[in-house]
């Protein structure tokens, strides 16, 4: 197609004036090939090497544009010729990333410029705290940490206790592995987190902010160091704000990368200087929280959306998403997939919209087999789950969960064994340790799952996981405790004939797990060279010259070596 | 007071609102098994960290299981404890600690009176599926002070130590480091405890469900003490032991022993079989002079004497003021303690006597406290190296003796201590309760100061269990304010305020453990049970007041000793033999930045 | 700076900006202003995006080139890190990905001077809230 491209624009005279480029993908492939012409973004697409001359003659020397060819809106049944307005570009809708790679998050003209601090400027000349969170209340947003407890409701408890003094606690420890979503928001735009939380401290009765941040991100850290020095010097932040009477200030504290921390009561404990361990709720936060007194704990994407819901209203927010679930999420797309990144999409989306659209489908082309979402809390869904709507009990419902937004694709060469492995391994270095089945049970199932992955398992042991599973999450202490078992339970649900493979068969279908694997000699394909037995580490191979060769499996280590010297094709791994 | 109603496997009960639903199921006569969690009602001790999930129940409506030691009923709530769902996750998890615990019981000090072992027999746990194979189990160097011996392999991670020695003692030597399955109890940075600010309260030993935090064990050291026929054995018995040895041999808590402990001591073969109360007696004539001199000093104008005195009877307290306030180690009293004085005594005044060479001398003290063998320990309490006490050994560590001797206790018949150092009286007694040592002091300062008799002996005011109390008692017309503590953390309050010249006493004493020496870490465990302190505490004042003598000074052994060896209390011999000095040991952690 | 006393400070200071900002995007100004911003969060830094912030710096510098190059947050593009977003007075802006020092280069040469166009070009795949 380029080819034809440019010879025919070389056969019109036309290569010095127009420049053809190979982008990278669209994420568009089901289109493909598609053909952007700028500076007027027009996007053709399904181009057949025959349409080229065509869309040459009739677009760049003609400046008609050939309709035939254009994106046709599948809703609409309009043809689409700008980019920018095709259903696919919509997919995407920024919230909380709205000033990410917009404006210079170390300078507070540019965030200003764009309706910065115009949110808490409304909030506070209304002066109705009650109003507003009323308004939060009503658009439906919901915590974006994890378990999506509606974030209005939150702050109106928290509101509904007196005391001399209470905290706006902002929970930046990121800690899912694969999820930064909240780093590149402080990274970003730092202002948004700190007028939300301002807004939030007003409503609460809070004067103090205090932002729980791990010590891990220097750049957020220093972002947020300039971001509210900028905010003091203009009286955004510090006494009476912007002549309210509102005093508000925040500080920040470092957290030293502990993934239980993010919980909200350890979070809370952490600050207080106390071993970061969750305690039993009640009492909440709202009502003994930092320091025993009352306090808010919302999470940096949570914060992000609010200056949005009050410049653009909650009814605005709230026609965003699905019943239950409004507004936009942010994902980190990782794993097997091309655009690995983050995105922000409406709620109720689907993973395969995420995946095969946005994402850009699967490396290398191959198969589709799971998607992670929800981090060490959340579970494995398979393709069955594709189309279901993306929303907090949709997920929860599908044996996974919200959790902050990781989102790991997994192709046909992963082992499902293996990738729960991989959540627990985390787990168990990350449990507090407080509560025996967390410290104890998780350790106990990922031991199990090492022995399947060995190929040492039995199906007892299969019995075993699964009521290890139920009862840890059943009696562990806090939410990190009890979601735990998540990874192992949704692969056990979705894959189970992969765990009865490792176990009776002792097999691994993906061909992941080392143990598993043999490497077998065909005799029919041995010549008897004897490279194999010559390179062979361990001395495992016998055979003489011009014989067949054999591997002896119990002396075998799965190098591989005797793989990549054969010649002949002799030796398959099965 | 407001009220809520829920029913309990069928059954309804109504209970005060912020009822845990373990408390509201013994209402009803439903046990709920539990680990983790401690309480001692009226001690001020409550360790519920909700970690075990032990106690888990079904409530209905709930998504998980929830801890019936720290969820708070609701109006209308239903409540399974025994549904086959409860009974398995309980099951599974008892299975799990277990299979993170050494099954050496056999050989553990807390056999027969582990938490741990008696869950396991009551879940009839046979077999364990997450035992073996691959199954890792927590590995941890054992650690032995003079005192404790931690084995940390056993820890379950209840947390009750922790609770004593930071909510209660405020000592902050212990706390859980590490994360996830190497989580356990320690001191900051893994140091030795003799490196940590641990005073040896040994409180964490008392409160420990599982064999992880045990004290010292004397007990075949003292066997072949006895064995040795070149060696004369003195052993001494701390006031607080009589009202507390019996329930090891099944007598009801608070059953007053002396008589019967006496007769096994000298059936075990002890030499000289002697009483601490009698130091005590001598305690107070040194301290009781001591506060006396202070008390007249400043009332004389001298506004540079140290005041308030505290009492030095404590060793715990001792290190606990020498770690956290050593500024202040002029307040307290030089008057060694009882243990220490009957020691020095022993083997000067008592060796000379009976013609016997001081390192020819066994003495051995049995004690309801672990803090004292980390004190006889002490080097300025040793001559040429020689310690006045050699052996301490816990009320605990004499019952495993008797038992082993075959001794049967409860037959015993009663018999008398040893003379001279056997004669005592009821102020010496109190000792072993908090408040006991003042007011055996002031009940000879009254009449040392008046020269009249007391019009009262019993001084109710400076009695009870409350953590902090005071009192002001009028010696004929000069009126004394005495405060009292027990529990480190309340001594720390009384501390605060002299520091910052908020307190008004002119005497204070302290017992680092709750309700004192009668809930010390050497004594039988109560399991948390204060009903066997108040039974403990109740039957100290009764054999006060069975004593003929009530008063130390009145005691006539010690004032032989006076006129015979001694010359007079405070006096240059008294100096010499029963007073000691303090340390400044604030801790100080040095790690090395880089290393790390 | 001053401190903004009140929602109509806030309002003055805010409409200033913004009419700062048209006069440098309108193109109308002598300067004729390009605005480069380079994404500088941490997965920018990591894939390199501080040199090639310098490096754009020097070229512009060095080729006499009007231009303001600011830092700005992550925008999401991973896979394409670094990347650069380059406004060029009354054109829309673009998003190049995959940007190392020789690219950059590459881009003042090409784009900025002859208004060529590279590789690796980003779609702007999602909806912006303000219009």
């Amino acid at each position: 197609m380029r080819l034809k491209v440019e010879s025919i624009l070389a056969e019109k005279n036309l290569a010095n004036d127009v420049q053809v480029i190979g982008t990278g993908c669209f994420g568009f492939c089901e289109k493909g090939p598609i053909v952007k012409i700028l500076p007027d973004n027009t996007f053709y697409v399904q181009v057949k090497p025959e349409n080229v001359e065509e869309i040459i003659n009739e677009h760049i020397i003609k400046g008609r544009k050939v309709e035939r060819l254009l994106y046709v809106d599948p809703k609409t049944q309009q043809h689409k010729e700008d980019s920018k307005h095709m259903g696919f570009y919509k997919k995407q809708m920024r919230i909380a990333l709205r000033n990410c790679g917009f404006i210079n998050p170390e300078n507070i003209d540019e965030y200003i410029a764009r309706d910065g601090y115009k949110a808490l400027a409304s909030v506070l000349e209304r002066n109705d705290p009650e109003g507003t969170i009323e308004d939060i209340k009503k658009s439906g947003l919901r915590g974006r940490g994890g378990a999506g407890f509606p974030t209005g409701m939150k702050w109106s408890l928290c509101r509904q206790n007196s005391a001399d003094q209470k905290y706006m606690i902002c929970n930046a420890d990121e800690g899912d592995p694969g999820a930064f979503m909240d780093r590149s928001i402080l990274e970003g735009d730092p202002h948004t987190v700190i007028e939300a939380m301002a807004i939030g401290g007003f409503c609460i009765g809070a004067t103090k902010g205090l932002i729980y941040i791990r010590a891990e991100y220097p750049l957020a850290i220093h972002r947020l160091q300039v971001a509210i020095a900028q905010a003091r010097e203009i009286g955004l932040l510090g006494p009476d704000i912007l002549g309210s009477g509102f005093d508000f200030d925040i500080e920040l504290r470092y957290g030293a990368g502990a993934f239980v921390c993010g919980e909200e009561t350890a979070l809370i404990h952490s600050m207080e200087g106390l071993r970061g361990e969750p305690t039993f709720k009640p009492p909440f936060p709202a009502v003994q929280g930092y320091l025993k007194k009352p306090s808010n704990v919302n999470n940096v994407e949570t914060f992000a959306n609010i200056p949005v819901i009050i410049n653009k209203g909650w009814e605005w927010f709230s026609s965003i998403g699905t019943e239950k679930s409004k507004g936009t999420k942010v994902f980190a797309l990782a794993g097997q997939i091309n655009n690995v990144g983050l995105i922000e999409v409406p709620m109720g989306i689907t993973l395969r919209e995420i995946i095969f659209e946005i994402g850009g489908g699967i490396k290398g082309g191959k198969k589709f087999k799971a998607v992670q979402t929800g981090g060490p809390s959340g579970g494995c869904l398979t393709e069955k789950f594709l189309d279901t709507p993306i929303d907090y009990e949709n997920l929860v419902a599908a044996g996974s969960m919200m959790g902050s937004g990781g989102m790991i694709v997994m192709d046909e060469t992963s082992c499902m064994v293996s990738v729960a492995k991989f959540y627990l391994d985390f787990t168990v270095e990350e449990s507090c340790g407080k509560c025996s089945p967390c410290r104890i049970g998780n350790k106990r199932m990922n031991e199990i799952l090492y022995k399947i992955t060995k190929g040492n398992g039995t199906m007892e042991d299969l019995d075993e996981l699964r009521n290890l599973a139920h009862v840890i999450k059943d009696t562990a202490l806090c939410g990190l405790g009890q979601t735990s078992p998540n990874p192992v339970l949704s692969t056990i649900d979705n894959f189970w004939d992969e765990y009865v493979a490792h176990v009776v068969d002792k097999k691994c279908p993906a061909g992941q797990c080392k143990a598993l694997k043999q490497y077998v000699i065909d005799p029919d394909k041995c010549k008897g060279c004897t490279a194999c037995a010559r390179n062979c580490p361990v001395n495992a191979i016998s055979g003489t010259v011009k014989n067949p060769h054999e591997i002896d499996q119990k002396a075998c280590i799965k190098c591989g070596t005797c793989y990549e010297k054969c010649k002949f094709n002799a030796i398959s791994i099965i | 007071m407001d009220t809520v109603k829920l029913t309990i496997d069928n059954r309804e009960v109504e209970v005060p609102k912020g009822t845990t639903i373990l408390k509201a199921a013994q209402k009803l006569g439903i046990d709920i098994p539990t680990l983790c969690h401690f309480e001692l009602e009226g001690l001020g001790v409550h360790n519920r960290p909700g970690g075990c999930r032990i106690c888990v129940v079904e409530v209905e409506k709930r998504r998980n299981l929830a801890p019936a030691c720290v969820t708070e009923c609701m109006e209308g709530m239903v409540v399974k404890t025994n549904s086959i769902r409860v009974i398995n996750a309980r099951k599974t998890v008892l299975e799990l600690i277990l299979s993170d615990h050494p099954s050496d019981c056999l050989q553990c000090a807390k056999s027969g009176r582990c938490e741990l072992q008696d869950l396991a027999i009551r879940f009839g746990v046979r077999e364990n599926p997450y035992i073996g194979g691959n199954h890792e189990m927590s590995s941890y160097q054992v650690e032995v002070s003079p005192s404790i011996i931690r084995d940390m392999n056993k820890c379950v991670m209840c947390r009750r130590c922790e609770t004593m020695c930071n909510e209660m003692q405020t000592v902050g030597a212990l706390s859980a480091i590490e994360r996830g399955f190497p989580a356990v109890v320690s001191t900051a940075f893994n140091q030795h405890l003799d490196h940590s600010p641990c005073t040896f309260c040994g409180q964490c030993v008392a409160v420990c469900p599982v064999g992880a935090l045990t004290e010292v064990d004397h007990t075949s050291k003292i066997i072949r003490a006895i064995a040795d026929p070149t060696k004369k054995t003195v052993v001494q018995v701390a006031p607080a032991v009589r009202v507390a040895l019996g329930e090891e041999f099944g007598m009801e808590p608070g059953t007053i022993v002396t008589g019967k402990l006496t007769a096994a001591l000298k059936a075990l073969g002890f030499d000289y079989v002697f009483d601490t109360d009698w130091s005590a007696d001598l305690t107070i004539m040194e301290e009781g002079t001591e506060l006396i001199g202070r008390l007249t000093k400043f009332l004389a104008g001298d506004k540079s004497v140290p005041l308030p005195i505290l009492t030095s009877c404590c060793p715990a307290w001792v290190n606990f003021f020498e770690h956290q306030f050593p500024e202040m180690r002029d307040l307290p009293s030089t008057a060694k303690s009882p243990q220490q004085m009957f020691g020095a005594i022993a083997k000067s005044y008592f060796a000379e006597k009976i013609g016997c060479k001081r390192e020819d001398m066994i003495s051995v003290s049995v004690m309801p406290c672990l803090a004292k063998k980390y004190e006889c320990s002490r080097d300025e309490l040793k001559v040429n190296g020689n310690p006045d006490v050699d052996y301490s050994i816990s009320t605990r560590e004499l019952a495993r003796l008797i038992k082993l001797a075959n001794i049967d206790f409860t037959a015993l018949p009663e018999e008398k201590f040893d003379s001279p150092l056997g004669e005592s009286t009821g102020a010496a007694v109190i000792f072993g309760t908090t408040g006991g040592v003042i007011e055996a002091a002031v009940r000879t300062a009254y009449e040392v100061i008046t020269k009249k008799p007391l019009p009262k002996i019993d001084f109710e005011e400076l009695r009870g269990l409350e953590g902090v109390r005071s009192a002001t008692v009028d010696v004929d017309g000069l009126k004394l304010n005495i405060g009292i503590a027990h529990g480190l953390g309340n001594a720390r309050k009384l501390l605060e305020d002299i520091k910052a010249g908020r307190s008004q006493f002119h005497a204070i004493e302290i017992m680092a453990c709750p309700g004192g020496c009668i809930d010390g870490a050497g004594q039988p465990q109560h399991h948390g049970n204060s009903d066997i302190i108040k039974a403990r505490w109740e039957a100290i004042y009764r054999a006060d007041r069975e004593m003929p003598i009530r008063k130390s000074h009145e005691n006539p052994s010690i004032q032989a000793i006076y006129k015979e060896y001694l010359g007079e209390p405070c006096g240059h011999k008294s100096h010499e033999l029963l007073h000691t000095h303090y340390f400044d040991r604030q801790t100080t952690v040095e790690v090395d930045v880089d290393k790390k | 700076m001053d401190k903004i006393k009140s929602l109509a400070d806030l309002k003055k200071k805010r409409e200033q900006l913004q009419s700062n900002m048209q006069l440098r995007e309108s193109g109308d100004n002598v300067e004729n202003m390009i605005q480069i911003k380079v994404a500088m969060a941490t997965c920018g830094i990591a894939s390199g995006a501080k040199q090639v912030m310098e490096t754009l710096i020097d070229e512009c510098n060095k080729k006499n080139i009007q231009a303001v190059i600011t830092q700005t947050g992550c925008m999401g593009y991973c896979y394409a890190e670094p990347t650069v977003e380059v406004k060029k007075p009354g054109a829309e802006p673009i998003v190049f990905g995959y940007v190392n020092q020789a690219k950059a280069v590459d881009l003042v040469d090409k784009y900025l001077i002859n208004n060529e166009l590279l590789e690796g070009i980003i779609p702007v795949n999602y909806e912006k809230i303000d219009k």
